[in-house]
């Protein structure tokens, strides 16, 4: 098969990484004509290892939290040279740097009005440093630094809302993706793309070593992920919820027992009770359920 | 063309000259004038220039990599805090490889919480990676921010500059200060071309993770470069003063009444000024006094150190920082430019003064000078004030 991609093989990353998947799919949709910055992370570490880059695009990596930033620089940098309409500024990070750490330089960004796509891919941890919790961590994870202990169920902490806290910014364009679902993957990025200013996309991606699940799973385990409920696919435009992905709900159950990570809570009906509640609320705030 | 101005506004003049394509910045006393000035200068079409008002300082040096990685001139300014918050990616832009001016209008740091003028700022990012460069007044402000661009932009420096003012001295002081014309520094500073950049036309990894295997020589390089920038500076300034007459020397340093001098006072920025004054005075008097200005910090000019001082027979240096812990931070450069050499001065004593705003006053040189007797002072703190220290400890 003809190699067409611009994010080339090579790369050391894991086998089995959702995020390497998700990261090919993204440059791939938006094309040739693209500046991508990206956060310290996964990512930048497998791919640009000198001598060595699996970029065929125009690259920059600067810091862990300021890829929003310095892509504006890019972007006020082009619409100087009267480039900006012929080329594309993608800034993408992990879950840590989008949702923690470069949480502050990603809302200025936004507020600021920018031509840019923020793309976040989100494997739920730390996983670049040895899988410590981040803010996007789910409720009970188990991670180096949420262990479960007799005092601990692990990660105490719910997901932190961050597709409805850009939201708030009242940005053009914000949406939620899973790399099991490629051609959405793909659609999203056509479409954010076209659009003038900020936006923003999540995209679930499993990491095999951190979730602790085979990585031959890696499509299986983020699609559970989506039809139990747990990270539920938006979309919205100006504000407005345009799309959303409907299934016939699984229980929560068949995504946590394939994954070592919630191991610990196979045992534990309150854990898995609220869990499932987690799941459910978001069925029902975004009518994911089919039919509804 | 000469105008009587404050000192923030002679530094956006000058930036207004050199066209950067890129300005971002956040606001923090008393670095605040400069931007504010260039963002009407932007409002009012008289700069084409982006002007990003960030959130932060460290998205405010981070705007200005993103730009300049593309191919586009920047500039930023900040003080104090606003300079420790940005310090990573200062670092970051170093060893980026990317030419950039950056004023730095010097003030205390926190705690306590102080906006007044001392050096320790710009003294503690000394290890960047960054050229620092301190100004005595607000014509050398201007001329070094000219100069700064060029000597960053050179092929063979790539290495941001960083041009050190001292905070309300000069950032808020009022001077008569010459502005050159745009079509003199067009001539002297032409338009930013690349070495490297962000461009689908010619796509590039920039910021790559080197391991052990590469780190080492990267650091290596920017030492070496140093090395350059040295033979650099007085090369820009001789055609600077070539272009628009105003004549720095080498650019380095400025010897003051050094030649044949009994007793030198070492010193940087705007107490300069103050020390002239003294040394003018005392030489009238016929005493054997000088200065050694300090221009560059960064890279630190050992070699015209040692030859302006090698038959100075005491040497005072004047910190406006402290290293906590350690000398005191210009006193340790200036001694050890006389390590294993044949010739030193009999004593070079150590003196801080004018932390956190303290004024430094004709009297207070004048005890140093007095304070330069055959017995070496270190680490003397000028104008201190003993009952404020008893209360300190309850004696």
């Amino acid at each position: 098969m003809e190699n067409k991609t611009l994010f080339k093989a090579g790369h050391t990353a894991c086998a089995g990484c959702g995020q390497v998947i998700a990261a090919r799919l993204v440059i791939d949709a938006a094309g040739s004509n693209t500046i991508v910055v990206n956060n310290t992370g996964c990512l930048e570490v497998l791919s640009t290892r000198y001598p060595e880059s699996a970029w065929s695009v125009p690259w920059i990596h600067s810091l862990f939290e300021n890829a929003a930033a310095v892509a504006s620089g890019v972007e006020a940098a082009l619409i100087y040279l009267g480039k900006k309409e012929a080329i594309n500024v993608i800034a993408q990070g992990g879950d840590g740097g989008t949702a923690d750490i470069g949480l502050q330089a990603l809302s200025g960004m936004l507020e600021r009005g920018h031509d840019i796509l923020y793309v976040c891919y989100d494997n739920e941890a730390y996983e670049n440093t040895g899988i410590q919790r981040s803010g996007l961590t789910p409720y009970a994870t188990n991670t180096t630094t949420t262990p479960p202990g007799t005092k601990s169920i692990g990660n105490i902490r719910p997901k932190k809302p961050l597709p409805e806290i850009v939201l708030a910014h009242g940005i053009p364009y914000v949406a939620t993706a899973s790399v099991a679902f490629v051609q959405d993957v793909q659609r999203k990025v056509e479409k954010a793309i076209s659009i003038k200013g900020p936006k923003y996309i999540q995209i679930h991606v499993p990491c095999p070593l951190g979730w602790r699940h085979e990585p031959n799973f890696t499509v299986e385990v983020a699609k559970l992920a989506v039809e139990t409920g747990l990270y539920p696919i938006i979309e919205y435009e100006n504000g407005a919820l345009i799309s959303r992905r409907q299934f016939t709900p699984k229980p929560v159950e068949e995504y946590l027992k394939v994954q070592g990570r919630f191991k610990h809570l196979l045992s534990n009906p309150e854990a898995l009770k609220e869990i499932q509640r987690i799941a459910d609320n978001n069925i029902q705030k975004y009518g994911l359920k089919v039919g509804s | 063309m000469r105008e009587f101005l404050e000192g923030s506004r002679a530094v956006a003049e000058a930036v207004k000259l050199c066209k950067p394509g890129v300005i971002s910045a956040y606001p923090i006393t008393p670095q605040t004038h400069i931007v504010e000035e260039l963002a009407q200068m932007v409002a009012n079409g008289e700069l084409n220039a982006q002007f990003v008002n960030v959130e932060s300082e460290h998205s405010a040096a981070s705007v200005v990599l993103g730009a300049v990685a593309t191919g586009v001139r920047a500039f930023t300014a900040t003080s104090s805090q606003g300079l420790i918050y940005m310090a990573e990616v200062l670092f970051n832009i170093a060893g980026l490889r990317l030419p950039l001016v950056l004023t730095c209008a010097n003030r205390a740091l926190s705690a306590p919480i102080n906006i007044w003028n001392d050096q320790q700022d710009s003294i503690s990012l000394r290890d960047a990676g960054w050229i620092q460069l301190y100004a005595e007044n607000n014509q050398e402000v201007v001329d070094l921010h000219i100069m700064g661009y060029r000597l960053s932009e050179d092929k063979s420096i790539m290495l941001p500059v960083m041009v050190c003012m001292d905070g309300f001295i000069l950032t808020h002081g009022m001077e008569s200060v010459d502005i050159p014309e745009q079509d003199k520094v067009d001539k002297f500073l032409p338009p930013y071309q690349p070495l490297y950049k962000l461009d689908p036309a010619e796509p590039l990894t920039m910021g790559m993770l080197a391991d052990p295997d590469y780190y080492m020589e990267t650091r290596f390089a920017i030492q070496e470069t140093f090395k350059d920038v040295l033979k650099l500076i007085p090369k820009i300034n001789e055609e600077f003063r070539g272009q628009f007459g105003r004549d720095y020397k080498d650019g380095l340093v400025e010897e003051y009444y050094t030649k044949g001098a009994e007793k030198v006072i070492v010193a940087m920025g705007s107490v300069c000024g103050t020390i002239k004054e003294v040394v003018d005075e005392l030489r009238a008097k016929g005493k054997k006094v000088g200065l050694l200005k300090i221009i560059s910090y960064r890279p630190f000019p050992y070699t015209k150190v040692y030859e302006a001082l090698k038959d100075v027979p005491r040497v005072a240096v004047l910190d406006k920082a402290v290293s906590l812990g350690a000398y005191a931070p210009l006193a340790v450069e200036i001694k050890a430019a006389f390590s294993g050499k044949k010739k030193s001065p009999k004593v070079i004593s150590s003196f801080v003064a004018g932390l956190g705003g303290r004024d430094i006053t004709l009297e207070s040189i004048k005890e140093i000078f007095k304070k330069m007797t055959q017995k070496e002072v270190n680490l003397e703190f000028i104008d201190l004030k003993p009952e404020l220290l008893k209360e300190e400890y309850g004696e």
